[in-house]
């Protein structure tokens, strides 16, 4: 068979086998099984309460890796809380020292760790080779850069505390490295739950650890299951949670950590649309296809697994994809010459399987590879393979077009006008990745405007790179990893490590019917008068016919507020979803209308203050300075608003990669108690001036500050549907905010049971939620009321990767 | 490529038939060319970043290892145009060069791979016009074809009726082979019909002999450009698309070659017509060959593994060839001086 003119004949590749010896010693050296590595030190493997580890592609047992459970959470938190102090006031230099040194180390076992990776997820040695140890290396090559620089690039920022860490099994080293890498170069200590498939290049990890001697307790490592996450991600002792995985385990953790003043950032699952234009180069778009779906087995959360293709192209693009498809290799991902390795495990391959036997049930047209009969049947014996599979006249509710799959299986969609392919891109729950082919520039850039993606390649898929932000959209989480928006992730301004508690709110008065006589706006203080709601720039009665009493300091009656209900938050929300206008007008644009209202407010002045005094008891002095503090607040933001429109990245030579800083366009906006007007301001102005249409709920208790802003915006050009604000109960509205699934974002100041609800309630869309946590804050303070924190919570990072060359 | 019975009539050493290894093709048709069609390539631009990396990423996708690699090296020689092309040719130094198109692997390490009896000689020789008679001669009955460049070669800016009378010059003179360039003004300035017709009539004055096209990709400069040319060079009846003259400053590249491939696939999808590819200059490593060899194989099949169409024009290439077959054979790293030079 192997004779040089058989070989002559045939002309086939013939088997280039990684050696994979030295890892193979290495796993029978632990044959007693692996512990957790907690504290600077491998505990003693729990053989009875452990579970075993396969090699995907033979099927064959390899490890044997204790189940972690709470008390080995419980110590590998105690272990990273001793840490902790040490850690985070160690100098940015000797930080670094330490990162640069875990680079070091990963690269001095490039190999082991690519084989090593290869046998426990199945991955081809190519991409655990070229991909995946070197984009670890470099990821903490880069956040060694951090380190150093964190106090210089973040002042007034610390470190968060102790972060529990949860990864998933498709890139097991890799997103160890980005959850890592940024926490310990934050300052952060970090306790690591590694996905139960694919223990064992963390566990390697760990060994690197002591062998670069990065200090006990700094990294810990638990295995185990969705049980052992759900005690680390429910640990009192963390302060951050970071996750990667599935958009449903994703919502259960944003559930169970609702309330418990923890930071928290997602990175789930995706349907990522693949759009080509007529005027791409086709073939190098095919290629595209190749790295988009079949990198990884198509396990991948960004995978281009959605192909829209204009129509005019779409025969010719299937034809020559096909082809492609045909000379792809499936099988033994330790072979140099395999495109598609393993999946992870059998019932991966079950759950593939299933969602591919439904899409033919929808009536999409499945194609395979004339070779694929002859692919393994995904038998753990046989090895789990799954061949590259391509669906054709895939309509968009299909659940091929809906559901993530996380296999080699592509759906083709075609569209008409590249206002169509966008409609077909957004038309998702998910929003992690897009990638748009398109040789003209206003084509491509257009599309990467106008998709919701966290990402998005244009002429190119899946490149990753350290200080390129990476995140998703909508139900494909918040938070980005990698570059300066990773960092924040793992940084909280450091006044709030010393922050009171907020006080309990005192509920609003019982309603009553709405007055008849409810005289708008008015001179001077309208003490007969209900104040009305603002939603798309009229006003509006409440829904409810209800109002309720606004009190003075004394417990008087000073007017009445409508009491909202949630069809006038939906009614807002529409009112905000139409006003798109706002977003895209430039930044300049914005900010000269926040400078009128800037200058309308201080016109005013004198009437505002004065019923502030009323409303809140407070002196004439202080509410005079909390007015102009208001104005200059505006002002403030209008300053920012044509300048923090993102940064430009060049990960790579003839690369320009953008970080663009995008509305989150739907907001909401629960206000608090305190500072009634200031606390309005400061939470609508930057939400606006980057760009959102918001639906505000002013302070209950006294919320005619904020009512009488209305007119401000009505006389200052602020478009209808822009600000909308709805008065009534906090929480109430709150949570109708909270599960309304057209937000994108809420920010939410009010109780620490308000702000549980919201982060509990925000799963149903995971809609980004910043909330006070409990904290009291001084709107007056420089720091504390206004700044970078408002500006980077007000947009969301789009990443956009622009190849250029000639 | 000719037959090569043509050849064996009066051979006086005799060519162990190779139709079981290289079964040759005698139902497929010669590219006579279509109607100058810029629809074809008119609207087509090569995004270079992404040809870089699918060229970068060919030969970490594949290889070849051990036997394998061994018997790909040896098809890697039976596509050399084992070349001369210097101002110091003599006649000589081509007959040097012929016997060793004959005899490219020692006599042993052929035996070694069970390749004794097999006839294993490169896929031609190329000469300038005026060594043509002396290749002709000492390859007569070899079945070796002997191509010459001819047009003004490197720079085909000589009068048309030079570079056309050149043409017939070295096919009288027995080249089965015209190595062509193209006048690249044309393609600068994308005068698709001046190219087109320029190449045409190269093509009559070939007649029966095959014309290989060089582009000069090197001063064509953008991919897309390269895509253009070869699709007027094929609609012009290339039968091969070549990379470089070898004198140009940037000679034979993946991307290139990446895109020149793709251009064949295209016009084969287009026409149905089979043509050869053959870069040349700068392809001086076994590595490199066989990268080549990945490359025609992922993108236009293995149809394109064999010397009918596919060649690859190297002057030292075969040298670093023959050490890494020397190593497979023996286990020891091979040095130059052990095998016999061009």
């Amino acid at each position: 068979m192997n004779d040089i003119p058989s070989i002559l004949r045939t002309m086939e590749y013939g088997p280039a086998p990684e050696d994979a010896r030295i890892v193979k010693d290495w796993l029978a050296s632990h044959g007693k099984g692996f512990g957790h590595f907690i504290g600077g030190a491998f505990t003693r493997p729990a053989p009875k309460d452990a579970f075993d580890v396969f090699n995907p592609a033979t099927g064959d047992r390899i490890a044997s890796v204790t189940r972690g459970n709470a008390k080995d959470v419980d110590a590998a938190v105690a272990a990273a809380t001793r840490a902790f102090s040490k850690w985070s006031a160690l100098s940015g230099n000797r930080r670094a020292r330490h990162l640069y040194a875990l680079a070091r180390h990963v690269q001095k076992h490039a190999r082991f760790l690519a084989v090593l990776e290869t046998i426990d997820n199945g991955k081809t040695i190519r991409e655990t080779r070229d991909i995946d140890i070197p984009l670890v290396a470099r990821h903490f090559y880069h956040h060694a850069g951090w380190a150093e620089l964190r106090d210089e690039e973040f002042p007034g920022h610390a470190p968060v505390g102790v972060c529990g860490q949860i990864i998933p099994w498709n890139f097991p080293l890799l997103m160890l490295a980005w959850k890592v890498a940024p926490a310990l170069a934050a300052g952060c200590t970090v306790v690591l739950k590694s996905a139960e498939h694919t223990p064992l290049t963390a566990l390697a990890f760990a060994g690197i650890c002591r062998e670069a001697g990065l200090p006990d307790g700094v990294f810990n490592l638990v295995n185990g299951d969705g049980e052992t996450g759900s005690a680390l991600a429910g640990h009192d002792g963390i302060a951050k949670l970071a996750f990667t995985g599935s958009t449903a385990v994703g919502r259960i953790l944003r559930r169970q950590t609702a309330g418990q003043a923890k930071k928290l950032s997602l990175e789930l699952g995706g349907k990522s649309p693949f759009i080509v234009f007529e005027n791409a180069d086709i073939d190098a778009a095919i290629e595209g296809v190749v790295d988009a779906i079949w990198f990884n087995q198509g396990e991948v959360c960004c995978a281009g697994s959605r192909a829209l293709v204009q129509e005019g192209i779409a025969a010719r693009f299937h034809d020559k994809l096909k082809a492609r498809m045909e000379t792809l290799r499936v099988g033994d991902p330790l072979d140099k010459a395999i495109d598609i390795g393993a999946v992870v495990a059998p019932v991966q391959i079950e759950s593939i399987r299933a969602k591919v036997e439904a899409g033919i049930a929808e009536g999409a047209t499945m194609w395979q590879p004339s070779w694929a009969p002859s692919v393994p049947s995904g038998s753990q014996a046989a090895g789990c393979f799954f061949p590259p599979t391509l669906f054709t006249h895939v309509a968009p509710a299909s659940s091929l077009a809906q559901e993530e799959i996380f296999g080699p299986v592509l759906a083709t969609m075609t569209f008409r006008t590249p206002g169509e392919a966008i409609e077909l891109a957004n038309n998702s729950r998910y929003g992690l990745a897009a990638s748009i082919w398109s040789q003209d520039l206003d084509t491509a850039f257009d599309a990467a405007r106008r998709v919701k993606a966290g990402v998005v390649w244009i002429n190119s898929t899946n490149l990753f790179d350290a200080a390129a932000g990476f995140g998703g959209y909508k139900e494909s989480g918040f938070g980005r990893e990698g570059g300066r928006e990773g960092m924040l992730e793992y940084l909280v301004p450091a006044w709030t490590k010393k922050a009171k508690p907020v006080t309990a709110a005192r509920p609003i008065a019982a309603p009553v019917p709405v007055s008849g006589r409810d005289a708008p706006g008015g001179e001077g203080l309208g003490l007969d008068r209900t104040v009305k709601m603002y939603i798309g720039g009229k006003q509006a009665r409440p829904d409810s016919g209800y109002s309720y009493p606004v009190l003075d300091a004394k417990g008087r009656t000073i007017t009445e507020a409508g009491l909202g209900n949630r069809k006038d938050i939906r009614n807002a929300v529409e009112a905000a979803r139409k006003a798109g206008a706002w977003t895209a007008m430039t930044g300049h644009g914005r900010a000269q209308v926040l400078y009128f209202l800037a200058e309308n407010l201080e016109l005013r002045a004198a009437e505002f203050a004065t019923r502030l005094s009323a409303m809140t008891g407070a002196s004439a002095d202080s509410a005079g300075h909390e007015v102009a503090a208001a104005a200059a607040r505006i002002m403030y933001y209008a300053a920012w608003a044509d300048k923090y429109d993102g940064a430009v990245r060049a990960p790579q030579p003839r690369m320009l990669s953008l970080a663009l800083n995008e509305a989150w366009e739907v907001m909401g906006i629960s206000c608090p108690d305190d500072s009634p007007l200031l606390a309005f301001v400061s939470l609508v102005a930057p939400a606006i001036a980057m760009g959102s249409r918001v639906v505000v709920t002013p302070s209950p208790r006294h919320p005619l500050a904020a009512c009488d802003f209305y007119q401000l915006l009505d006389t200052s050009d602020v478009p209808g549907g822009v600000v909308n604000i709805v008065t009534g109960d906090r929480d109430e509205l709150a949570d109708t905010m909270a599960k309304h699934d057209d937000i994108a974002a809420h920010w939410y100041f009010g109780t620490t049971e308000g702000a549980a609800m919201v982060e509990r309630e925000s799963a149903g869309n995971l809609k980004a939620v910043w909330s006070n946590q409990g904290k009291q804050r001084d709107w007056l303070d420089g720091h504390q009321g206004q700044g970078a924190e408002f500006l980077f919570n007000a947009v969301r990072v789009k990443t956009i990767w622009t190849p250029f060359g000639i | 490529m000719k037959a090569a019975t043509e050849k064996q009539a009066g051979s006086d050493r005799q060519i162990a038939p190779r139709h079981d290894l290289v079964p040759v093709r005698p139902d497929r048709p010669r590219n006579d060319g279509t109607d100058l069609r810029p629809a074809w390539f008119e609207n087509t631009t090569v995004n270079l970043s992404a040809a870089e990396r699918r060229a970068a990423t060919l030969a970490t996708r594949r290889t070849v290892k051990k036997a394998w690699q061994a018997a790909w090296l040896v098809r890697a020689i039976e596509c050399i145009d084992l070349t001369t092309l210097a101002g110091d040719d003599t006649p000589g130094r081509v007959e040097r060069l012929c016997a060793k198109a004959r005899w490219p692997l020692r006599a042993d390490l052929a035996e070694a791979l069970g390749l004794s009896g097999y006839g294993l000689h490169t896929g031609a020789v190329c000469v300038y016009p005026s060594m043509v008679p002396d290749a002709v001669r000492a390859l007569e009955g070899t079945g070796i074809s002997v191509a010459s460049v001819a047009t003004g070669f490197p720079a085909g800016l000589t009068p048309l009726s030079t570079r056309l009378a050149e043409i017939r010059y070295a096919v009288e003179q027995g080249a089965d082979e015209i190595d062509i360039v193209i006048h690249r003004a044309q393609v600068l300035t994308g005068d698709w019909p001046a190219l087109y017709d320029e190449l045409r009539r190269m093509r009559e004055a070939c007649g029966q002999a095959h014309m290989k096209a060089i582009l000069a990709t090197g001063e064509l400069k953008t991919l897309t450009n390269v895509y253009r040319a070869s699709m007027v060079a094929m609609m012009a009846g290339a039968d091969f698309i070549k990379t470089s003259t070898g004198m140009e400053a940037v000679n034979a590249t993946l991307p290139v070659s990446l895109v020149m491939v793709r251009a064949i696939r295209d016009y084969l999808g287009f026409t149905g017509l089979h043509v050869g590819f053959k870069p040349a200059g700068g392809i001086r490593a076994a590595k490199d060959a066989i990268a080549w060899l990945i490359l025609m194989k992922e993108e236009l099949g293995a149809d394109w593994l064999r010397p009918d169409l596919f060649r690859i024009g190297a002057s030292s290439l075969l040298g670093d060839i023959e050490r890494q077959i020397e190593h497979y054979v023996t286990g020891r790293y091979s040095s130059a001086d052990r095998h016999g030079m061009a």
